[in-house]
């Protein structure tokens, strides 16, 4: 220990490429600069802390496309430990720009629901930074501290909402389950370290091969790792939390929760299952085929008896968190594990923008009917044909039908199954397209009500939507489309040689 | 050296916090469990750290013990919060929102 010790103190400060770490430093002082002007600022000139807060994450978003452009190399530093490689920078500007939609979501929601406060935009910067450090997090001790970052804010973003005992019962329950399934992790995570004496993943992945003397010990390391990830993305039977917290919270948090929150957790899966664990694959391959698949099934099968549209939306993102698993549970078998890989890259994105897109329209309509209930949206075309317009693009896109982003997404998460070639991905196809077919029952529910159902009260007075949300729309419709028309756009990143080729194996 | 002792009260604190959280209604209680489970992960990397000779454990129970700390802050506010509007603190209670 004390010869440890006494090694460890012959120091020299690691190179730090400053290119590379620039979003994290933009948000660093962004979340500054927020608290302290939000100090000074008049009350009623709030709405400053909200633009700032969008101009620090678009500025965020400037280094991560100049590091995109210039470098083909893979950046890595502290050892492998922080990697800025193509996946990294796909996903950072993924949480960097859901940041931003989310703001712009939550601009006026905020200040008119009456409990304005400026650290609420303090707290989302650091719930992106969280997810911007995951992204490029390559060790087991920066995975875990980038995913308390970006989990601790977002359990008290949950319960913002502070006179409203929904809003206190979605955070705990939030609170509580996040905090377990992260101290289970932490068990998992003690376990491997116990085996292998590294927290490195690259180095874990040489190391653990789930046989020989330390099999057990292994096994049931990478089971309980999974365990916490699959309660950050609400896969089944980890779920039960999200329905009442998105009931429950902010609407804007919602949208933020079941989109750039979980794009964390499967972005830490990605990484440890193929950095870390590809050796394991007869572990974890059942496992993840097992949570997938009851994902799919009971997401859907509860999705159908919703008759409250944020609920409904909870559910159908479980029902989206079992398709995003399932190119991951054929992983680590050969000939498909690169497609499986860009099968979730791509998934993500197109879901992060379709499903923000749905959250949009329904604040917006809930701005007039101040109600959840999926009857309230009778007649939208009639009165309001724009959002009418979108949010059938958003349910399309969800439900998968070509020509639009989401059947993208669902096309290369089959065609990853599918290319594995076995008994597993052949059945989990078949479940999938089940399913598939399920999901769209109750898209299509929302449709018939925008377009067949006379309003509700026959009140056909417009709605007035802020220039804001409007933004927010107009984003996430182009996004959706356009990667449903020319999927090349984002079906190129995410290949698995940049991934594992980063770690010196 | 004896490992196995640490690991066997490193499963044991598991053991019982994984028990507390899953039967406990109260909310202290609860988070009062999850902090043994966080303890025995910190037991385990530092018997773990010994056993390999690298200070990589010990890093990783700083880290842990740091962050724990910035958790049961967040966690003890909330259980403030829903006393304030509930004048009660039992888990079972917080079932406003079902389905």
């Amino acid at each position: 220990m004390i010869a440890a010790l006494r090694a460890a103190a012959d120091f020299t400060a690691p190179p730090i490429d400053y290119h590379a770490l620039a979003p994290e430093i933009v948000l660093g002082v962004g979340i500054c600069v927020v608290l302290l002007i939000d100090l000074f600022v008049d009350e009623r000139q709030r709405w400053i802390t909200s633009s700032i807060t969008g101009f620090v994450l678009l500025a965020a978003f400037i280094p991560v496309v100049t590091v995109g452009v210039i470098g083909d190399d893979v950046r890595s530093m502290f050892d492998g430990r922080y990697v800025i490689d193509e996946f990294a920078l796909v996903l950072k500007a993924l949480f960097v720009l859901a940041g931003y939609v989310v703001v712009l979501l939550s601009s006026d929601e905020i200040e008119d629901g009456g409990y304005y406060r400026g650290e609420y935009y303090v707290l989302l910067l650091s719930s992106v930074l969280g997810m911007v450090m995951m992204a490029s997090s390559r060790d087991l001790v920066s995975i875990f501290v980038s995913l308390e970052f970006l989990s601790i804010p977002a359990y008290m973003l949950a319960a913002w909402n502070k006179r409203s005992s929904k809003s206190n019962e979605a955070g705990v329950k939030y609170y509580l389950l996040g905090v377990f399934a992260s101290s289970v992790m932490l068990y998992g995570m003690s376990l491997l370290y116990g085996v292998t004496g590294t927290t490195l993943l690259s180095e874990l992945g040489t190391a653990i091969t789930a046989e020989g003397q330390f099999a057990g010990v292994e096994a049931l390391g990478v089971v309980f790792i999974i365990v916490g990830f699959a309660f950050k993305v609400s896969a089944v039977p980890f779920h039960s939390w999200a329905p009442d917290t998105y009931e429950g919270a902010p609407t804007p948090i919602t949208a933020f929760l079941s989109v750039a929150s979980k794009a964390a957790g499967f972005v830490a899966l990605v990484t440890l299952i193929y950095v870390a664990f590809p050796q394991a694959s007869d572990v974890y391959q059942p496992f993840v085929w097992v949570l997938s698949v009851l994902s799919m099934t009971v997401g859907n099968v509860l999705a159908l008896r919703q008759t409250n549209i944020v609920r409904m939306l909870a559910y159908s993102s479980i029902s989206q968190g079992g398709f995003i698993l399932m190119p991951l549970s054929v992983a680590g078998t050969g000939s498909s594990s690169e497609a499986a890989l860009k099968a979730v890259v791509v998934y993500l994105v197109i879901y992060a923008a379709t499903n923000l897109g749905a959250f949009a329209v329904v604040i917006a309509v809930a701005r007039k009917t101040r109600s959840g209930e999926i009857s309230s949206y009778g007649g939208l075309f009639g009165y309001a044909p724009a959002l009418g317009v979108l949010m059938t693009i958003f349910m399309a896109s969800l439900a998968g039908i070509p020509p639009l982003g989401g059947w993208f997404a669902k096309f290369g998460a089959f065609k990853a199954v599918l290319d594995a070639g076995n008994g597993w991905g052949y059945s989990i196809a078949v479940i999938g397209a089940v399913n598939a077919v399920i999901a769209a029952a109750y898209y299509v529910t929302v449709m018939r009500e925008i377009w067949m159902k006379p309003a509700p009260d026959g009140d056909v007075t417009p709605i007035r939507t802020p220039a804001a949300l409007q933004a927010a729309l107009v984003i996430t419709c182009v996004v959706t489309v356009l990667l449903g028309v020319l999927p090349d756009l984002v079906g190129r990143y995410g290949d698995l040689a940049d991934l594992t080729g980063a770690f010196g194996r | 050296m004896l490992i196995n002792n640490f690991l066997l009260l490193g499963a044991v604190l598991f053991c019982i916090g994984v028990y507390g959280v899953i039967t406990r209604k109260n909310a202290v209680m609860v988070l009062m469990s999850i902090e043994l489970i966080l303890n025995s992960v910190n037991l385990n990397l530092l018997a773990f750290s010994q056993l390999h000779g690298n200070v990589d454990g010990n890093t990783f129970a700083l880290y842990i013990i740091a962050v724990a700390a910035a958790e049961v802050g967040v966690g003890l506010s909330m259980v403030l919060l829903i006393y304030r509007n509930r004048k009660s603190i039992a888990l079972d209670e917080l079932s406003e929102m079902k389905g």
